[in-house]
């Protein structure tokens, strides 16, 4: 590319994860690894009960036990940080009580932590633990919708048990109801499932007394809102907090959170003058990870006797633990349902209520796809179910509702700007590659034969790369904007610093590429750190399928301003225009002719190290800091559609996954490989949620299946092979055009799977509409146990 | 029973002698006291994968036995595979095909497969799979990482 726009290759050509290699060989760098001299190790004692206060807590035994340095309450710890609350000021109604760090008088959760132990190793530390007693009064349990609403105040102060409720509406849906030809009406229940990264919660704290300075190693996604917030909640200057994620051994959202015995290790380091460090346990994982879901969605829709949609109702019932996540809020995943549901189809009559409730269960959070997944799910189910009652064919239910490529762009009817989704485009490849007059064909022969497989699609629309409007406007200290670094070393080669993080996706590969074409030098010439909140220039980090959007964008921005400037110096020293220059294949070439006129390191030299070589007034900056934020756009859509193959057995309730196709739109692909990849891992954990994955809960409010022998996770022998396909709508909202990708696989991936295994279970006229779909529910659903 | 028991065995290629506590399981003597951090702990119950490493041949859960138990045993993890070279073909299609993310459960992937291909040199892919059943991993999905061992056995195969 040599028009300047640095929009050629290597940008969209496939390339590995420059982190790649290390890993592999074992030398990658996760927070465990990294050490630190006297570290000490803390362990915690977890609340058995859903919700108790506590009477007394004994902890004599504990410190007299061998190399244990450190005992710390819940009301030690408050001393040192202070509590906080979820809210979120665009949604005023949103009430939420005081979180403290650990449990103060008071458990409200299976797990919650309540006393610390720090030792010389994490196996004296739990020893010690082991040692204090606690007397617990039990409290009632508010576990599930109807005791959070008729039950007693889990937050006496908040007055009941509803943190937050919503009507969202157009136009007028009482009226298009009465006047359906059909209405289909489903109940949906979404279990609660978690993010379930390999490498578990971990931290590093080391707090240096002699300058009041805090060090911390995080396996996180988002240093600089850590930093905000360690130095906000233990009262350190800003700029004496350093937060730094090396290796990140998957996020998927859960590792975006604030986790009370996170920071309480940061206190606790302050407390003995000495670097202490946590790692959950798989345990404590699943007792205290954020969760996700726990829905029940009652939805309507309504259609003409021609099949047209005309309107639908959504009734969300979203229960969240028993304090709203921090420092995010814990109502996006409601509030994206309610806004999402009925997206891709042309309607105008819109209600969705939400009621968001407290319950004496683990907290809810924002975990890879935030309420994508269930919107599609409900949709899609109820235009299956349509299609079923009028005998028609679902995809041409699909294609006739379906907005199309003129309609856009436009405000739904749940509030949200489309700029411009491809629905036609997507189901027109998706059919291609499923090859579906085949599998209808094979699906008729083997019903003849007993055997009983499922086709289901599941169109989705996805939120990506939010903008400043959203925590800006909403009091939160969480960057929309990001910063990026490009610097010229001596020898020509380039390093970037980036505000966006990698936790697996290969962001970095994707920056590496947009500064490699700018600058006209190989990927390999560049090198992309990030994840240090003191180096890094500040950004966000990634979450919400931001990296490229917003990274990438940054670093198109800084790369351009570097160049800018060498072609400058270049034409100085060469006595030409800069407009006369470019640069490739690490050289400054004349741009007519394409001959060389010296080299990148050339120049890079000079500039460093004679300087006297420029003009008095030309002083040679080769690094630049760019930043980018979005402007006027809360979110960025994106779309595409799933499909699924499956066989359903009707004796075991078995389902055996056949195939799965996606077919998705993010824009302009920075990297056509990884993005695939990324598609492909959310497809599976999407599958995770619809098949295996649940936290499930005594009606005590204990969770009962704290360890991978009982929680189900996807392994390789079940999964299918994924085919993955893009159209490519690039946004005009940044120059690079992309939009988000790593949350595309799990928002489609359980709508298709529902619907196809309703879609199997049709012939027996039974029906599931409850997630995960496990064998003894889909038994259930066919009438043989009860 | 004493609470520390002195040890001999070979690990990489290389003599250690160490004085371990007995409760103390492999991997975190692999990790702690000798600082080879490639074998990650995921679960501590021999569901995941994450700690692999190959005792006296075998591919075992580093976490399902004690330290004293490999008390003069050959013990190879991740870094000396690795730098022997004996996963080089793996570990270049991995790289090329994507298959890995966050890279966690990577080491215990790469000697899972290396395993199954020197006892089978042309495993199918539903063979790959299932030999890749006790290892979670929870980035890609898995056919990135059935695509590469595939790619490595049809390379390799019969030469093994």
């Amino acid at each position: 590319m040599t028009d300047g726009s640095g929009l050629g290759a290597p940008v969209g050509i496939d390339t590995p994860s420059p982190r790649s290699p290390r890993l592999l060989a074992g030398r990658g760098r996760y927070t465990d690894d990294v050490a630190a001299a006297r570290v000490a190790h803390a362990a915690y004692l977890r609340s058995p009960y859903a919700h108790a206060r506590i009477v007394s807590i004994e902890t004599s035994e504990a410190r007299k036990a061998p190399g244990v340095v450190l005992v710390a309450t819940g009301a030690d710890i408050a001393r040192h940080c202070r509590s906080w609350c979820g809210t979120h000021d665009l949604f005023p109604a949103l009430v939420a009580a005081a979180q403290p760090a650990l449990a103060v008088d008071r458990a409200c959760w299976h797990g919650e932590p309540v006393v610390a132990v720090v030792a010389e190793t994490r196996a004296e530390a739990e020893d010690a633990v082991e040692l204090i007693v606690v007397e617990w009064e039990e409290l009632p349990a508010v576990t599930d919708a109807e005791t959070a609403l008729s039950g007693p105040a889990i937050h006496e102060d908040l007055g009941g048990n509803i943190g937050f409720e919503t009507t969202v509406e157009a136009g007028d849906v009482e009226k298009a109801f009465a006047a359906a030809h059909l209405i289909v009406e489903e109940r949906f229940r979404f279990g609660r499932h978690t993010g379930v990264s390999l490498e578990p919660r971990t931290i590093l704290a080391d707090y240096n007394p002699a300058e009041d300075s805090l060090l911390v190693h995080q396996s996180h996604q988002t240093p600089h809102q850590q930093q905000d917030l360690f130095s906000r909640l233990l009262g350190i200057p800003e700029h004496k907090v350093r937060v730094v994620c090396p290796d990140v051994g998957g996020a998927f959202g859960l590792k975006h959170h604030l986790h009370g015995d996170e920071i309480a290790v940061c206190a606790l380091s302050r407390m003995l003058g000495r670097p202490v460090k946590f790692v959950a346990d798989r345990l404590e994982s699943f007792l205290t990870d954020i969760h996700c879901r726990d829905h029940e969605i009652t939805a309507r829709m309504a259609l003409t006797a021609e099949g047209d949609i005309t309107a639908m109702a959504v009734e969300d019932l979203f229960l969240i633990g028993p304090y709203s996540q921090y420092p995010r809020s814990s109502v996006a995943e409601g509030n994206q349902i309610a806004r999402l549901c009925g997206a891709p189809y042309r309607h105008k009559d819109y209600r969705a209520h939400l009621l968001m409730l407290y319950q004496n269960k683990n907290l809810i959070g924002h975990i890879r796809s935030v309420g994508h997944p269930l919107a599609a799910a409900v949709t899609d189910g109820l235009l299956d179910r349509a299609a079923g009652k009028l005998g028609r064919d679902p995809v041409e239910l699909r294609r006739r509702n379906y907005l199309a490529d003129d309609d856009f762009p436009l405000t739904s009817p749940g509030g949200i700007e489309f700029e411009k989704l491809s629905f036609h485009a997507c189901l027109d490849r998706i059919l291609e590659m499923m090859d579906r007059p085949a599998l209808l064909a094979e699906q008729a022969r083997l019903r003849e034969e007993g055997v009983y497989r499922g086709i289901g699609l599941a169109t989705f629309v996805e939120l990506t790369a939010i903008g400043p409007e959203y925590y800006g406007g909403g009091g939160q200290h969480i960057s929309a904007q990001e910063g990026c670094l490009v610097r010229l070393e001596p020898s020509g080669m380039v390093r970037c610093m980036t505000g966006v993080t990698d936790q697996g996706q290969g962001i970095d590969a994707g920056i590496q590429q947009v500064v490699a074409s700018v600058l006209g030098v190989p990927t390999e010439d560049v090198r992309v750190e990030s994840g240090d909140s003191e180096m890094s220039p500040y950004g966000g980090g990634s979450w919400g399928s931001r990296g490229a959007v917003l990274g990438g964008e940054t670093a198109l921005r800084a790369a351009r301003t570097l160049r800018g400037n060498v072609l400058e110096l270049a034409a100085a020293l060469l006595q030409c225009d800069a407009s006369a220059l470019d640069l490739r294949d690490r050289n400054i070439i004349d741009a007519q002719s394409g001959q060389a006129r010296m080299t990148l390191g050339e120049l890079a030299a000079t500039g460093h190290f004679k300087p006297y070589s420029f003009p008095k007034d030309l002083q040679p900056a080769l690094a630049v800091v760019e930043h980018y934020a979005s402007r006027d756009r809360l979110f960025l859509a994106g779309n595409g559609i799933q499909a699924s193959y499956l066989e359903v057995d009707p004796e075991t309730g078995f389902v055996d996954l056949l195939g799965h196709w996606v077919v998705h739109d993010a824009g302009r692909l920075l990297n056509p490989l990884l993005v695939k990849e990324q598609v492909r891992g959310g497809v599976v954990q999407g599958i995770g949620g619809v098949l295996f994955e649940e936290c499930l809960y005594s009606p005590e409010g204990q969770m009962q299946n704290g360890t991978f022998a009982d929680y189900l996770v996807p392994m390789a022998a079940e999964m299918p092979d994924i085919e993955v396909d893009h159209i490519e709508t690039p946004t005009a909202t940044s120059e690079l055009g992309t939009k988000g990708a790593g949350e595309a696989g799990t928002a489609g991936a359980m709508g298709a799977v529902l619907n196809a295994i309703n879609d199997a279970l049709m012939p027996f006229d039974a029906r599931i509409y409850e997630t995960p779909c496990t064998p003894d529910r889909i038994l259930r659903a066919l009438g043989k146990i009860a | 029973m004493e609470d520390a028991l002195d040890i001999e065995l070979t690990v990489n290629g290389a003599r250690v002698a160490r004085r371990v506590p007995v409760r103390r399981n492999l991997v975190d003597f692999l990790r702690q006291d000798l600082g080879l951090t490639g074998s990650h702990v995921g679960c501590e119950h021999g569901a995941c994968g994450a700690c692999t490493v190959v005792v006296d041949g075998a591919v075992v859960r580093g976490c399902l036995m004690f330290a004293v138990q490999a008390d003069g045993a050959m013990v190879e993890t991740i870094e000396g595979a690795s730098e022997s070279g004996r996963l080089k073909p793996l570990q270049d299609a991995f790289h090329a095909r994507a298959a890995l993310q966050c890279g966690f459960c990577t080491p215990g992937m790469l000697l899972t497969a290396a395993a199954l291909l020197a006892r089978e040199a042309a495993p199918d892919r539903e063979t790959i799979r299932e030999a890749l059943s006790g290892n979670f991993c929870r980035c890609t999905g898995y056919q990135a990482i059935v695509d590469a061992i595939e790619t490595v056995a049809n390379k390799d195969g019969g030469n093994d």
